[in-house]
């Protein structure tokens, strides 16, 4: 390893510990149990199973996020329309669940590819439009996300809703269509698979295959690209495609995974969160699900800080801008970096000397 | 039907209204485009301003020194994005999307730690700024009841429209934060601070980001609630980008994206579906930018030759 | 003796990435004198003048004005201190007026707003002053070349440069313009100002340098007057060794036709004729040179030729088949490699990895992938291949190519498309801006690749290397060939000169198509 990596991997490691640190702060001010407070926080998931299952849940739907948004910032677009793609995602495998009939055993299935596909639309738009407009992606893709809430809340509303159930929610998605659950005392489920070969599935797409390598060399580069003969409007579209739809999915899985009825009345964030996963895991799906294992921690964490004490959940959102802040902050500890790599410069100048 | 409501005074009214908050914003991003740094914390210095509106008003019982307080806040968010962008070398967008991020929960965090509500600042006793009324529009049939009776904030963000237009074409600073975004080099080869230029302008900006976000909860409603600024900031981005990143631009597309708005409410009253209506406000950005760009991308393929 | 205005005393600059740029370098600069700072590109130059000039920090190293110790840590402070520095990209702003771009910065004031009046006052008696021809109310962007550079001039002098640092300022010029500058540079002598003149151009050197310190890889060589100094002792300095400029060539044996072009042309969409009406061909076997000077054309005819544009009218045809239907990736298929005029744009991907910038134009062949995979094996043993055949300097195929020098980017450029057994080679400044060892290993390259019977077209500025390399020269100007000689060595520079920049001209070109 050289020491370009050492750092980075400090660097990260110092953000984090300093993102933690300003939460405990935070807590120390907020908080009349302190203490407690931050042990809930930090050990809360490791007291039953079903706290550890919590993370292993919330851990699920992150990894997708997280492996979709590598995959569209490799080719270099920030196309933030996840978050919709992951929200029609799971109205597309309710609406499917309840309303088409399916060969038993095949349902999970079809809902969540069929999700993948409409998901995989909603990026798409983005994409299509600054292929077409040159509009930026960015804005656009923001927009979409809006636009989906409303959409599902319609569709929820007009077509899914129970009417005998107490809330706003469609009726309830028939028990063989759901993801079994696979560690009993835990919700964990079916969809833990599907994300970990989804994350491997990422790797090997961006690094092992040709696609992967366009897409890579088309976002480092985009003239480059197109001067070896790339063509990268398709590639770029493609990528959106494939990352709308590992989002698409994620959203059905999640569904049918964790939830008996469709319930989804406002953005979920999870486009914010994949933002800080592949910031962590820079953009290498494999490095997703232990970022996703180390986000799902802290919010388990802080759900059981908030049911213990009168902390709020949100302090974990707070500490996720800072660590994004941190970590991408290129110049964070680069004068100790510069030394380091000037001492080096100026030892192999010295050792060439007497060489001579 | 719905012709005669948006020929109504009424409609024009509200449109103004609807677009105080966002025209705030796209002057913030006009500035900051202008010295070359995308903006895109609008949104979160818009929200935090939300509630500190609120929470100032409140301490200093006036709606005015609530107001002065929270521009202080918005520049000071201003300058810590400058500090991550300019001087940590954090990727603009990202640094943006964190203190969004961060805007998401530390306005929740501190409204429950100040006051004990969860989401709706319900039990603080905020003083929003007054509406007022011009004494000879007033009276002018139909213009009067368009432009008179209005938020102070309404005319201050007309107001800052000329404002940031002679500060940014008119003024040494404004020539210089223009030198700076279009070639930075070239600035600092004169020996002009390009950092610090730009320093300024996310200050400027986020000081008027920061009274749209006033505006929200201390003008258009009473009370912050979570997520109140519901996209407008990146709305503004957009407004402005189409609007060419000047303040008359950027002002003419807010009016359109204040109607939209304003058009939603009017829709509301009719038999239109709740949330087909508040999709408004966003397809008509989408597609307003995708025109936009349309056009400018046309444009540039004819210049792409010259040199 | 006039005393010592200015001395950089061990001056020691590393950057981040571990280069270093200049090492223990002493300059020392006497009253009124023009001072050449001399060296290949690479060689430090620019460096040292990004410390003196504040925009770069040493690591070591002390600078004295009039024998004081002062410290300049921004462009602003060593503007203070009467240093100014001319660019050779203009840092001009495009789109604000000539009067603007010279008062920014300081500009006059009528209460709070800018004095637009008094600014345009103050440039047009500046540019009087010095005798400068220029209508102050222009915008830049609307003004050539030479008036820019003026332009540039004037901002340093309005603010009250006495050093004036010119980095390559004749390299944008045309010989006229540059003796117009040259006229310039001698008042602004008399006037008293002290100018640092770095260059590369022996000739100018002697024209107009008082003293010349020449730089070899960030190292000082010495300081000399200009008269006691040969040119050819300066360019020993400056390269170690004498120049060497001839190549063994075996005979010319033509082969095959292997590009035709036909009356193209290649129009802006703005209407403006960039390449006008051109034919010619080039056979397998040999290199076909064009010189002139940059930007009369060249460029559009390249990307006309690699299929980077399709908006052209004519036919070019590769091997007999028509290319106006084929895209970059088709084009290649047909055995066309092209080395491109800038390697960080267009040439390679500056945070990838060596493997990857040398996979670009290969991961499609079936010996490298499988219908979705790539083979990362045999990429691997062929990327190390490449990296010992063609000598770059790298710990590993792993290191990201912006961590190199410029002379091993371009070697990974070359490398890369020099390895697809290519039929036709579009090389396009192949060795601009980089050291000499790198660049006779290009040179030598291209003509094993000739000798092989491989097509080549050579664009190239470089004087010498068309002149070396060629079989066949062309010369463009203003989208035309302007002459073109089948005989290399019977064409001297001066001659060569007068048809670049297009006082000469032939009407009918003989020997441009194979009948």
């Amino acid at each position: 390893m050289n020491s370009s990596n050492k750092f980075d991997i400090l660097r990260m490691v110092l953000a984090v510990g300093i993102a933690l640190l300003i939460s405990f702060l935070i807590i120390l001010i907020a908080s009349d149990e302190p203490l407690r407070a931050i042990l809930e926080l930090l050990t809360g998931p490791l007291k039953s199973t079903r706290s550890f299952g919590n993370v292993i849940e919330k851990m699920i739907p992150l990894i997708f996020t997280g492996v979709g948004i590598s995959i569209m910032f490799s080719a270099n677009q920030i196309n933030l329309a996840g978050e919709g793609s992951f929200h029609l995602g799971g109205l597309v495998a309710t609406y499917i669940a309840l309303n088409a009939a399916i060969p038993m055993g095949l349902s999970p299935w079809v809902c969540v590819l069929v999700a993948g596909f409409l998901g995989s639309l909603v990026t798409a738009v983005p994409a299509v439009m600054k292929i077409k407009t040159d509009s930026d992606v960015l804005v656009s893709s923001l927009m979409m996300n809006y636009i989906i809430v409303f959409f599902a809340n319609y569709v929820l509303n007009y077509i899914l809703r129970d009417p005998k159930a107490g809330a706003v929610v469609s009726f309830a998605i028939p028990a063989h269509i759901q993801l079994n659950s696979i560690i009993p005392g835990t919700r964990i489920h079916l969809g833990l698979f599907i994300a970990l070969a989804v994350a491997f599935f990422g790797y090997v797409l961006l690094y092992k295959t040709k696609i992967g390598y366009e897409i890579r060399i088309t976002g480092e580069n985009m003239d480059f690209a197109k001067y070896s003969g790339i063509n990268v409007l398709k590639v770029t579209l493609i990528s959106q495609l494939i990352g709308g739809f590992i989002f698409g999915v994620g959203g059905g899985v999640e569904i049918l995974g964790m939830y008996s009825r469709f319930s989804w009345t406002s953005s979920l964030g999870y486009g914010w969160d994949a933002i800080i996963i592949t910031t962590l895991a820079k953009k290498n799906p494999l490095y997703v699900p232990f970022a996703a294992f180390f986000l799902a921690y802290l919010r388990t964490g802080a759900s059981k800080m908030s049911i213990a004490t009168n902390v709020p959940t949100e302090i974990i959102t707070v500490a996720q801008g800072i660590i994004i802040l941190l970590v991408v902050a290129e110049q964070f500890l680069s004068k100790y970096k510069h030394k380091m790599i000037a001492k080096e410069a100026r030892l192999s100048l010295s050792n060439a000397k007497e060489a001579e | 039907m719905i012709v005669d409501a948006i020929l109504s005074p009424e409609f024009l009214n509200a449109t103004l209204r609807a677009t105080t908050p966002i025209l705030f914003a796209t002057l913030a991003a006009a500035v900051a485009a202008k010295c070359g740094i995308i903006n895109m914390a609008l949104e979160g210095i818009m929200l935090f301003s939300a509630l500190f509106g609120v929470l100032f008003s409140a301490m200093f019982q006036s709606g005015i020194l609530g107001l002065l307080a929270t521009m202080v806040m918005g520049g000071l968010i201003g300058l810590l994005l400058a500090f991550f962008v300019l001087k940590l070398k954090t990727d603009e967008i990202l640094a943006a999307i964190a203190i969004n991020l961060i805007a998401n929960g530390a306005t929740i965090l501190i409204l429950l730690m100040l006051s004990g509500d969860r989401g709706v600042s319900s039990s603080v006793k905020s003083v929003p700024l007054p509406r007022i009324s011009i004494p000879v529009i007033e009276n002018i049939p139909y213009l009067g009841a368009v432009i008179s009776n209005q938020n102070v904030l309404t005319y201050v963000s007309l107001i800052m429209v000329v404002v940031v237009h002679i500060f940014l074409y008119k003024m040494p600073l404004g020539l210089r934060i223009r030198a700076v975004g279009e070639n930075k080099n070239a600035a600092e080869s004169v020996g002009i601070s390009s950092k610090k230029i730009q320093y300024i302008a996310l200050v400027i900006s986020g000081v008027l980001a920061s009274m749209g976000g006033f505006f929200l909860s201390g003008g258009y409603m009473t009370y912050f609630t979570t997520g109140m600024t519901a996209g407008r900031g990146f709305i503004a981005l957009a407004a402005s980008f189409m609007g060419g990143n000047t303040p008359v631009g950027g002002f003419s597309v807010s009016l359109l994206f204040g109607a939209s708005s304003a058009l939603s409410n009017i829709l509301q009253l009719g038999n239109w579906p709740y949330e087909i209506i508040q999709m408004l406000p966003y397809i008509t950005t989408i597609i307003g930018l995708a025109i936009y760009s349309y056009v400018r991308m046309k444009k540039r393929q004819k210049l792409s030759d010259r040199g | 003796m006039s005393h010592n205005v200015l001395e950089m005393k061990n001056i020691m600059k590393i950057y981040p990435n571990g280069i270093v740029a200049v090492e223990d370098v002493t300059l020392e600069l006497q009253k009124g004198e023009i001072h050449a700072l001399l060296g290949e590109n690479g060689a430090g130059k620019s460096t040292l003048m990004k410390v003196l000039f504040g925009l770069e920090s040493p690591e070591q190293g002390q600078i004295f004005l009039n024998g004081e110790e002062i410290q300049l840590k921004s462009p602003l402070e060593a503007i203070k201190k009467g240093i100014g520095m001319v660019h050779q990209h203009f840092m001009l702003v495009s789109s604000l007026t000539v009067a603007e771009n010279i008062v920014l910065g300081i500009e006059p004031k009528k209460s709070i707003f800018v004095d637009m009046n008094k600014a345009i006052d103050i440039s047009k008696e500046l540019a009087k002053k010095y005798n400068f021809d220029i209508d102050v109310t222009q915008r830049v962007e609307e003004l050539p070349v030479g008036i820019k550079q003026k332009v540039e001039i004037l901002k340093a002098l309005y603010r009250g440069a006495d050093i004036l640092i010119l980095d390559e300022p004749t390299a944008v010029l045309t010989p006229q313009e540059t003796e117009e500058l040259f006229v310039q540079l001698k008042k602004l002598k008399e006037l008293g100002h002290t100018l640092i003149f770095i260059s590369h151009k022996l000739d100018e050197i002697k024209s107009i340098c008082d003293r010349a310190t020449i730089m070899k890889s960030g190292k000082s060589k010495g300081t000399y007057k200009v008269s006691e100094i040969s040119t050819n002792e300066m360019s020993k300095l400056m390269v170690g060794r004498d120049v060497v400029m001839t190549f063994d060539k075996k005979p010319l044996s033509l082969k095959e036709t292997a590009l035709k072009v036909r009356n193209l042309i290649v129009e802006g969409t703005t209407g403006v004729v960039r390449v006008d009406d051109l034919s010619f061909d080039v056979k397998q076997g040999e290199i076909f040179g064009i010189a002139g000077v940059e930007g009369n054309g060249q460029g559009h005819l390249v990307e006309a030729l690699t299929g980077l544009t399709k908006k052209y009218c004519g036919d070019i045809l590769i091997f007999d088949q028509n290319i106006s239907n084929k895209n970059i990736n088709e084009i290649r298929k047909l055995k066309v490699s092209h080395i491109p005029e800038d390697r960080m744009t267009l040439g390679c991907a500056a945070n990838m990895n060596i493997m990857d910038n040398l996979l670009s134009n290969q991961y499609q062949s079936s010996e490298y992938s499988g219908r979705f995979m790539l083979k990362l094996k045999k990429i691997e043993e062929r990327v190390n291949k490449l990296i010992k055949e063609y000598l770059i300097k790298c710990k590993s195929y792993k290191q990201n190519v912006g961590m190199l020098s410029g002379g091993n980017i371009q070697k990974v450029v070359v490398a890369r498309e020099f390895s697809t057994e290519p039929k036709i080679i579009i090389a396009n400044q192949p060795t601009r801006g980089i050291d000499v060892g790198a660049a006779s290993f290009i040179r030598q390259r291209i003509i094993e690749f000739r000798d092989a019977g491989c097509a080549i077209v050579l664009i190239s500025a470089d004087l010498n290397e068309v002149f070396e390399l060629s079989d066949r020269l062309a010369v463009m100007y203003k989208g035309k060939f302007s002459g073109v000689f089948t005989d290399v060595k019977k064409l001297t520079e001066e001659e060569l000169g007068k048809y670049m920049l297009g006082i000469k001209k032939d009407e009918v070109l003989e020997g441009i198509i194979y009948e």
